[in-house]
């Protein structure tokens, strides 16, 4: 309209005004960016790109999604849950009187090998509604004192288990002091033993890193209550993998800790005798353990979730893509046509 | 009119003493109202045809005296005694500032509490701070100390840095000001002194285009009349110059030469007024007074003058200059009281999930109650020490409040404070391209845009109605005599002169030629008739001309050109109208050389002739008239008066000469009609009795110390009658450029129109017509009446004939415009007839108000805003659209001829008129797209990121374990996320200048609030809710029963969150700049470093997990699974709506791209049949 006129003084009186030298022009200066005119890219969601996007999700999601429902499928998992079988009958009415005894809590299992497994066959232990992420439980840890011996002192977010006496624990912290201590041997059916490999189950940042090199445990498992296991204390911190695997708290209340690796393979049909010691308590709050052997794909574990979602999603677009290629075929509507805008529109029929 | 700095009052006004209007004394003016709207307090109706200002010399002050000083003479205790030249006896009883002034607010020793103070003034900051202290409770103690501290000090460190940045300037700019040197009278002689030591009582001399140090009154001057012509321009804007006197009795003495001076000066207490002053000064025992053309004020400069001594009476922050130094208003914007609004359900949300949260805790460990003490996880007993204690549990209810109140603090954000930093940042960035529009640059003004207030930018999309004042406004103020009626005859055929003609009336002195500066129209008979000056109707033409060039406040200046032999005269003056008629006069032969306060000296037809000026009857808006009495060369005194035809034609004695007075009214009817601006001219002889009895009652009217404005007003009122008719003149006020184009743009839009004048009815009505506010095809309603019933009995019938319009016509309902006068609007606004009005008005399309006063503009606006949701935008540029201009939702000042009142009291000010246009349409479109868009997606991003937090938690037994570490949910908002909105708010434009412009209609989206509504609210907040469960549960359920630890999850789940929010914001940019790209993907980027960098932190728990679980297949699958799952319902719903539900924008924007609309709608740019049926 009016405005891109450049504004002048008006003539008649008054313009005599504008003949004066003007001294200093305040006009803006001129740049794309002040009057906001910078070239821009202004794309708009034709009938073209939609139907493309929804065509090119659908073509990247339905492979992945097999992709990944075969890796899934081609994992093989044996998942035994022992914890009320590991219990001898006649004291399954006091699991917990049995799991604070002094007793012996070795029990023996049987496994079947449903498929073949070839190695590196991964031992993992579940524990179910352990809720390693519980605010006063992740909090119960020193990663200072796990670093240094200079600093074995800094027990203050530990407590309870901070000291005993006026001695600090090594590792302090709740999470140290629970540490699972539940041991598994395997025997195959013709009684060779299959040997776990516990060397490497840690993360490498954090024997290198976070794990002192010349921190020994000192003074744990030495209170009223035991947690768990014991830790030799001849050993430095960041050998101690069992330990360091366990400090990295699990995200969700059911978790698996790996607890070593078959370098075997297994044969379907295999039997695998476990001997184990059902030490540790979760008879205390019902927790369910399991013990987990696995193969592993490019994608992890056993889990069908991801692949079902992509295939979903990806059906879904490609549904979609079809039916926005139907309503632009029975429903056209030219772009940018103005006969849709409000005040041409009829008023009436809206 | 729209002149009048004052706001005129009845008798009970003087309850509240130094009431003026003026910067900031907005906040009064509202109270004041109230206080008297019960009764007529508006006394003053019509402002004042004389369209003069002078209101803004003498008179002001002396108006203002009426309540603030007449009945409460200056006594002891409020007066300020100044001894002359004695600054020691002068400061030794009072409280005197000195003269160094101090405009910034903080020294560096009470910067720290005193910013701190300010800044928690806000309650946003309030909130931050109760969380942060919250979270210091060892109990509650969610985050580290340092990552909770974090946000709140960035926000005080950045906000005290940008304070402090500003003080700094200040404080420099004080440094300047107070070091700046003046000259001063000690011992005798005049000694250099810096400003900020000059103390009240001392005598400061000034010279010529030297700024004033401080506030005085003016003793003697270089011009032996003792006149000083000062420069307001930085006081108040104007311009042109105007006259100070010094007293005689002052002017008189040398006071270099005096031992020892020992004059009083009694004045009123600092005060705001800047055309008021009022005091008197005792020399040697005798008493005279002083009122506000006796003083000089600070700020402004001396000019035409080589010096002016004065005394200084009030100094530093106590001057004038310094009182009126006030804030831009605040205002908060309709937008962000629905966002309050939104955010309190925000606050409500929040509430349910902490309940929820710490409600299912309790469940959870009432269910586990005998499990506790032993639970690994847990473990409610403390074994270590001997006794067995519980272990940081404070029993069940306890509990229960902890996690009640940790949950508030792990989710904080659910409020999003980071909203009002993002949105003041994007009012700044706004605010920088509003004023740096080359399209809203005035040229001839040299100004720009300005934006006063920052807190409603986006207002400006969402105007219904704008109330517009009119001269100076819709009209440029710059008077053009057009035609004179004299002696009842018409002569209205004037024509341009050419050069050569122009010789005529040009005036040879002294070897010079003397010329006007401007050029007038002249009518050649006429200009015949004021030649012969021997027959009748030459001396009436002649005592007319006279008339106009003398009855007026005018101050002749030469100039020089370029040509020594030429000069120009130009004629400086307050008031326009006086102006345009010396110029006319000057122009037919009668040219103004020379005014001092005694005499001033007129060249009629060659012929230098003196006239004494015996004394001078302002102008003021009661009387709407002066008049000046003349002592004439021939001896005789006259006095000669003009005034607004209502007021004058009372005062004038029809019987003798009936015809005259009849056929005069006549063409001022006419002369109105064609939308001119009238006055009517008389004069009348004195005989030397009247003289007697005046010259006596007006000296000691003039010299009293009680209520002299009355008594003059009295006297002035007791000379002003009998008057003999010389005539009637007409003055054009242009309209301004492109003033029909923008009405009808603004109308277009949908946006009504109503003009506020103070013009009359004629005058406004034509006006009306020539802006295209008024067509043929409307009906016109017209009120005017004087009293209440009448005004009654007109609004029913206006209503009845409303409503058979509307039943009557079908389809093309036929358009009504509403006018209504002042007089009216005393006994509608404020009564229960106001809601008739108001019923009446909605229904027509246009509303003229004439003759109202600055109140009632006020009450017009206010009587749309109490009873609608419509924003109002006033816009005005002279003192009496302050009112107005503060009331409304969006007030707009002009920065034209008329001061800087209106400017001053404003949120926004330009230049001209239709600058309106590219404003609303252009700015406040887009202001409030980007804003109403920004709002929203900022409730989306927090909302999303707590949601995801609160749906761990469920996981968690209810314990606010977050598994995104601190650092991340507090850089959440300050750094991943906060970039891209902001530049978004600042940068992105739906559509394209051109395009708003063409379409008006476009601008009906804000007015609907097509952009921020509680709908859209909704759909945002459930878009959230799916967005938060796809972004959580696609980890949770690939992971579960895995080994994966919580840091690695929680990184994922923070880039999760990211990346989908920023691609949610992509999806809904319309334009992509670099910038844009930068941002947005920058970010992204940004957040993967910052990720990375915390864990490489050795002594987080997280240490290395990031490098862990992004070495894993698995998490990236998860990453494009949760953006593209999270998206899609958003990108099917948007492309649907898009598709067959297009709004306006959408379907100009497509039109935009593919260029339709140009080519197939070049007819009447598809403008509403409705709104404009075809004239033809």
């Amino acid at each position: 309209m009016n405005s891109n006129t450049p504004s002048s003084s008006a003539g008649g009186p008054g313009s005599a005004d504008a003949t004066a030298p003007r001294r200093n022009s305040k006009r803006p200066k001129y740049s794309r960016f002040t009057q906001q005119e910078l070239p821009a890219c202004k794309p708009i969601l034709t009938p073209k790109w939609v139907i493309s996007t929804f065509l090119l999700v659908s073509f990247i999601f339905i492979p992945i999604g097999i992709v990944s429902l075969f890796a899934s499928r081609d994992v093989v998992e044996i998942v035994h849950g022992y914890e009320t079988e590991c219990i001898p009958s006649g004291s399954r009415n006091d699991k917990v009187g049995f799991i604070q005894s002094d007793q012996d809590k070795t029990c023996i299992r049987t496994l079947t090998v449903p498929k073949d497994m070839s190695q590196p066959i991964y031992v993992y232990y579940q524990l179910d509604n352990f809720y390693q992420n519980h605010r006063r439980y992740v909090r119960s840890r020193s990663d200072q004192q796990l670093r240094s011996p200079e600093n074995a002192r800094e027990t203050g977010s530990c407590s309870p288990e901070d000291t005993v006496g006026d001695t600090a624990i090594v590792p302090c912290g709740l999470i140290a002091w629970s540490l699972f201590n539940d041991t598994y041997h395997f025997t195959s059916n013709n009684g060779g033993q299959i040997p776990i490999n516990k060397r490497g189950i840690s993360w490498q940042s954090d024997r290198e890193r976070k794990f002192g090199r010349n921190v020994y445990p000192s003074n744990f498992q030495n209170g009223t209550l035991i947690g768990g296991a014991r830790l030799n204390e001849s050993i430095p911190l960041s050998e101690q993998e069992d330990l360091i695997v366990w400090m990295r708290t699990a995200a969700l209340p059911t978790f698996r800790k790996l607890y070593g690796k078959i370098e075997v393979n297994l044969r379907q049909g295999d039997v695998i005798n476990v001997t184990l010691q059902n030490n540790y308590n979760t008879y205390s709050f019902n927790g369910r353990k399991k013990l987990v052997l696995s193969t592993t794909s490019w994608l992890g574990g056993k889990n069908d979730f991801v692949g079902i979602a992509y295939l979903t999603v990806g059906g879904l677009c490609f549904f979609l893509a079809i039916v926005f290629v139907l309503i632009y075929l029975i429903k056209p509507r030219q772009l940018g046509d103005p006969s849709y805008l409000s005040w041409n529109r009829n008023p009436g029929g809206h | 009119m729209d002149s009048n700095s004052q706001i005129e009052m009845n008798e009970n006004s003087c309850k509240v003493p130094d009431f003026t209007l003026n910067t900031s004394s907005g906040r009064s003016i509202s109270s004041f109202q109230s206080k008297t709207s019960g009764g007529h307090s508006i006394k003053e109706v019509g402002f004042t045809e004389l369209g003069s200002k002078p209101v803004r010399h003498g008179s002001t002050g002396a108006d203002s005296e009426v309540f603030s000083s007449s009945y409460r003479e200056i006594n002891e205790d409020d007066a300020r005694l100044v001894y002359v030249n004695d600054p020691e006896k002068t400061n030794e009883k009072f409280e005197i500032a000195g003269n160094s002034i101090r405009t910034g607010k903080y020294s560096i020793l009470t910067f720290l509490p005193r910013n701190l103070f300010e800044q928690f003034h806000r309650l946003a900051y309030i909130y931050f701070l109760v969380i942060a202290i919250l979270n210091q409770l060892p109990q509650l103690a969610v985050f580290g100390r340092g990552a909770s501290l974090l946000p709140l000090s960035f926000v005080l460190v950045v906000t005290a840095i940008k304070d402090a940045y500003e003080d700094y300037r200040r404080h420099r700019s004080d440094k300047i000001e107070n070091n700046r040197s003046a000259w001063v009278l000690v011992n005798q002689q005049f000694q250099q002194k810096k400003w900020k030591d000059i103390s009240v009582g001392e005598i400061v001399k000034v010279s010529g285009n030297e700024s004033l140090p401080c506030d005085m009154v003016l003793l003697s001057t270089s011009e032996t009349t003792g006149v000083a012509y000062i420069q307001t321009t930085n006081l108040d804007g104007e311009s042109n110059l105007k006259t100070r006197y010094a007293k005689q009795e002052t002017q008189m003495r040398n006071l270099e030469d005096e031992e020892k001076i020992s004059w009083l000066i009694k004045c009123e207490k600092p005060n705001r007024n800047i055309y008021g002053f009022q005091a008197n000064i005792n020399i040697d025992g005798k008493q005279i007074s002083l009122g506000p053309s006796n003083i000089i004020l600070r700020g402004c400069e001396l000019k035409n003058t080589d010096w002016a001594l004065g005394v200084a009476v009030y100094a530093g922050r106590e001057t004038k200059a310094m009182l009126n130094n006030s804030g831009a208003p605040s205002k908060r914007s309709r937008l962000e009281t629905r966002m309050n609004r939104e955010i309190f359900f925000l606050s409500i949300f929040l509430v349910t999930l902490c309940a929820v949260v710490s409600f299912c805790h309790g469940v959870w460990l009432r269910k586990h109650e005998d499990e506790l003490d032993m639970m690994q996880f847990y473990r409610r007993k403390d074994y270590s020490e001997g006794e067995v204690e519980n272990y940081e549990y404070y029993g069940w209810g306890m509990e229960i409040l902890f996690v009640f109140l940790m949950s508030i603090i792990v989710f904080q954000i659910m409020i999003p404070i980071s909203l009002y930093i993002s949105m003041e940042l994007v009012r700044v960035g706004q605010a920088y391209f509003m004023i740096r529009d080359n399209q809203m640059f005035d040229e001839s003004s040299n100004s720009r845009f300005q934006c006063r207030s920052l807190n409603i930018n986006e207002d400006l999309g969402q105007i219904k109605y704008v109330f517009s004042d009119k001269t100076g406004t819709l009209t440029e103020n710059k008077m053009e005599f057009q035609c004179a009626s004299i002696g009842g005859l018409d002569y209205s055929n004037g024509k341009a002169i050419t050069d050569n003609e122009q010789a005529e009336y040009s005036v040879q002195a002294k070897e010079m030629v003397l010329r006007p500066k401007m050029k007038v129209k002249v009518d050649q008979e006429l200009l015949t008739l004021s030649k012969s000056k021997n027959s009748d109707k030459g001396r009436q033409v002649h005592d007319f001309f006279v008339a106009l060039a003398a009855c007026n406040t005018i101050v002749p200046l030469t100039v020089e050109t370029s040509d020594p032999a030429i000069k120009l005269i130009e004629y400086q003056g307050e008031s326009p109208d006086e102006q345009a008629l010396v110029y006319a006069a000057a122009a037919y032969g009668f040219m103004l050389i020379e005014r001092t306060s005694g005499h001033i000296v007129v060249e009629i037809q060659g012929e230098r002739q003196r006239f004494n000026v015996l004394g001078l009857h302002e102008f003021d808006s009661d009387r709407k008239r002066m008049s000046v009495i003349l002592g004439c060369p021939d001896k005789t005194v006259k006095v000669f008066v003009k005034g607004a035809d209502t007021s004058m034609l009372s005062v004038i004695n029809k019987s003798l000469n009936l015809n005259m007075v009849k056929s005069t009214e006549a063409h001022l009817h006419s002369y109105s009609s064609k939308g001119l601006r009238t006055l009517l001219i008389g004069n009348r002889e004195l005989n030397t009795s009247e003289f007697g009895q005046w010259q006596s009652s007006y000296e000691l009217a003039s010299t009293a110390l009680m209520g002299r404005v009355a008594l003059l007003r009295k006297v002035a009122n007791n000379i002003e009658k009998n008057i003999n008719l010389l005539g009637a003149s007409g003055i054009e006020d242009k309209l301004q450029q492109g003033v029909p184009e923008a009405i009808f743009s603004l109308r277009t839009a949908g946006i009504k129109v109503w003009i506020l004048t103070g013009d009359k009815q004629e005058t406004a009505i034509s006006i009306g017509y020539s802006s295209k506010l008024l067509t043929n095809t409307m009906s016109q309603i017209v009120i005017n009446n004087n009293s209440k019933d009448s005004c009654r009995k007109s609004l029913e019938d206006a209503l009845v004939l409303c409503k058979k319009l509307s039943t009557d016509s079908d389809g093309e309902a036929s358009q009504l415009a509403l006018i209504i006068d002042g007089a009216s609007l005393v006994y509608i606004l404020d009564t229960e007839l106001e809601e008739q009005l108001f019923v009446l008005s909605s229904k027509c399309s246009v509303v003229l108000c004439c003759r109202v006063a600055p109140l009632q503009k006020a009450g017009i606006v206010a009587l749309i805003k109490n009873r609608t949701d419509d924003m109002t935008l006033a816009i005005g540029d002279g003192a009496n659209d302050v009112s107005m201009i503060q009331r409304a939702d969006v007030g707009i000042g002009i920065s034209g001829q008329e001061g800087r009142q209106a400017v001053m009291a404003s949120d926004f000010a330009m230049g001209q008129f239709r600058f309106l246009v590219p404003l609303l349409f252009v700015h406040g479109h887009w202001n409030y797209q980007r804003m109403s868009y920004m709002i929203l997606y900022n409730f989306y991003r927090n909302a999303v990121f707590v949601l995801i937090l609160f749906w761990y938690v469920l996981f968690t037994s209810f314990t606010l374990t977050t598994a995104i570490t601190d650092w991340s949910s507090v850089l959440y908002s300050v750094i991943y996320t906060a970039i891209p909105t902001v530049i978004v708010g600042v940068l992105d434009k739906d559509l394209s200048r051109t395009t708003l412009l063409k379409y008006p209609q476009l601008y009906g989206a804000g007015q609907r609030q097509e952009s921020y509504n509680g709908k859209l609210f909704c759909v945002t907040i459930m878009d959230t809710l799916w967005q938060s469960i796809a972004a959580f549960t696609v980890p949770l359920l690939a992971y579960w029963g895995s080994n994966v630890d919580t840091s690695s999850l929680g990184d994922l789940w923070t880039l999760a969150v990211v990346i989908m929010v920023n691609i949610h914001l992509a999806m809904d940019v319309t334009r992509w700049y670099w910038i844009t790209h930068a941002a947005i993907w920058g970010s992204t980027i940004a957040t993967f470093l910052c990720v990375m960098v915390i864990d490489t932190l050795p002594t987080l728990p997280g240490h290395w997990a990031f490098f862990h679980i992004a070495s894993t297949k698995l998490f990236w699958v998860c990453l494009l699974g949760i953006t593209v799952g999270a998206l899609v319902p958003r990108f099917v719903v948007k492309c649907f709506v898009q598709y067959y539900r297009p709004n306006d924008i959408q379907v100009a924007r497509e039109a935009e791209k593919f260029g339709n609309l140009r080519d197939s709608q070049d007819e009447p740019q598809g403008m509403n049949p409705i709104f404009y049926p075809p004239r033809r």
